[in-house]
């Protein structure tokens, strides 16, 4: 049966698109097969970042309105098999989503993927409720800082009251705290949160930190998701963890200042 | 300019206030006496005690034009009958308005909308309710074991607030009693939320936004409070919030 897994923070800009597009590369490279869903209708944004906008013809509001099929709307990913994508519509709103016909396409992806990764838009509106109503797990994207944690705790009542599973009263949705755009000599500087601060506030399992990276938007920019990036800090924080999401321990990397030796502080990077 | 006594000597006997309270809305949806009964019958077998003498107001919104045919005198005895108090209408026509003053109950002020925006929360609360409540609740007292997170309200009627999670900021707690929170308090809480002013609200950490017994209110600021992360309890005294340091 396959998992549906919402990607969302209530608060815009903090990195949910960027996590989407590396979470589900990350796990169809470890040979899942899996669908990464652009909920974000109106304000296209994932297919830019996994960079198919030009193959981009029907839309996941085609698909809802029985305008095209589900396999003509999903884009085979360039980099990675067993990834695909179902873009938003770009000339559409919010309001073309409806329980109904979203419940429908999800039932037949899951008929032949094993995740579905729901890129929520930011807000707690119609897009939003869209794609946090139906998921199994959620990933709760946050940055370290008080409005964002503040909007990601509003979305942690509303995943616990008005999800699915809280309405058929099953199994609470399964949180997970992503906390990106971390970087630790601000957090020494005293400028920012600490995973600690943030941890204490949200209360749920951490499963990556994501740090502060010029890699982040030169991938974003050439539309290849970060996570195919390994040499740098951001891809290798998303290898790490999709692999715990999966089951693997490893432990969190980028949590402190990293001392630079006498060469580097000589030559720089 | 007469001098300060001769006022005190005829003193008003009473003081006339506005308060807020938060009240059970009826949205009716149809008119069917025998249907209306059924419903109410099976909502309060469902929760014995919970509507005890709980005030009511029947919301006429959601009915079409025909709430003439509304026989408001029969829905208010059947409300009786099933321990609610009807205290007014809303939103109806003004066949129902006359019925209303007929009745002696009070005529509310329309809230085209304001009803349906409140709905949500309020299913909200509710979800909360049934995942969090598994303990035997006498009176109306209530627990959760859930945090209450930030734009979530969670309402004590009738009895105590017994909360084992955190209280976010922008969440807020009310009790008609006592509220316990086994953990920081970091949103609002209001006690005695309909007027008692025995009523205590007691936390591990007090980082509240708010607090508030029986309309008693104070805002709290990290700087302004030497109470601040600290055990505290929070009663009434000469009419005067008073916090104090839980006794170890």
């Amino acid at each position: 049966m396959a998992k549906i897994i919402v990607v969302t923070s209530g608060k815009g800009g903090v990195g949910k698109t960027t996590t989407s597009a590396s979470f589900a590369t990350g796990l169809a490279l470890r040979g899942h097969k899996t669908v990464v869903i652009d909920f974000d209708v109106g304000l296209r944004n994932l297919d830019l970042i996994m960079g198919c906008e030009r193959r981009v013809v029907y839309d996941f509001v085609n698909v809802i309105n029985n305008e095209a099929t589900i396999n003509q709307a999903l884009i085979k990913d360039k980099h990675c098999e067993n990834l695909y994508v179902l873009p938003a519509s770009q000339t559409r709103d919010k309001d073309a989503l409806h329980k109904e016909g979203v419940a429908r396409v999800l039932d037949e992806l899951r008929q032949s993927f094993d995740f579905i990764v729901c890129d929520s838009p930011a807000g707690i509106e119609r897009g939003a409720m869209m794609a946090m109503y139906f998921a199994d797990e959620a990933l709760v994207v946050t940055n370290p800082e008080v409005s964002s944690v503040r909007d990601s705790d509003r979305i942690l009542g509303i995943l616990a009251s008005k999800s699915r599973r809280a309405e058929q009263a099953e199994e609470p949705v399964k949180e997970h705290l992503v906390l990106s755009r971390y970087a630790p000599e601000r957090v020494e500087r005293g400028d920012m949160l600490s995973v600690d601060d943030v941890m204490e506030i949200l209360a749920i399992p951490l499963l990556g930190v994501i740090p502060e990276s010029p890699s982040v938007l030169q991938s974003s920019n050439s539309g290849v998701p970060v996570i195919l990036d390994e040499a740098s800090d951001a891809g290798g924080a998303y290898g790490d963890l999709v692999a715990r999401f999966l089951g693997e321990q490893r432990p969190h990397r980028f949590l402190s200042v990293e001392k630079k030796g006498f060469f580097k502080r000589l030559f720089g990077n | 300019m007469s001098p300060p006594n001769d006022r005190s000597a005829d003193a008003a006997p009473f003081d006339l206030k506005g308060s807020l309270f938060t009240l059970t809305v009826l949205h009716l949806r149809r008119t069917d006496p025998a249907a209306i009964e059924r419903h109410l019958a099976e909502k309060v077998a469902q929760a014995p005690g919970f509507f005890v003498n709980v005030p009511v107001v029947v919301d006429c919104e959601g009915l079409a034009d025909a709430d003439a045919a509304l026989d408001l005198a029969g829905l208010i005895a059947c409300l009786r009958r099933h321990g609610l108090v009807p205290v007014g209408v809303r939103n109806g026509s003004e066949a129902l308005v006359a019925a209303a003053q007929a009745a002696g109950i009070g005529v509310l002020p329309e809230g085209r909308g304001s009803g349906r925006r409140a709905e949500p929360e309020r299913a909200a609360a509710a979800a909360e309710s049934e995942r969090g409540s598994g303990a035997p609740s006498s009176r109306g007292n209530r627990l959760s074991t859930h945090p209450v997170r930030s734009g979530q309200q969670l309402y004590a009627p009738d009895g105590d607030l017994v909360l084992l999670g955190t209280v976010s900021p922008g969440a807020e707690v009310l009790a008609d009693g006592n509220i316990h929170i086994y953990g920081p308090l970091r949103g609002r809480a209001l006690a005695g939320a309909k007027g008692n002013a025995e009523a205590r609200i007691f936390c591990l950490s007090l980082e509240a936004e708010l607090v508030s017994i029986a309309g008693r209110y104070r805002v709290l600021e990290q700087t302004s409070s030497e109470f601040w992360g600290k055990p505290v309890q929070i009663h009434l005294a000469d009419d005067h919030l008073i916090i104090e340091l839980l006794a170890r």
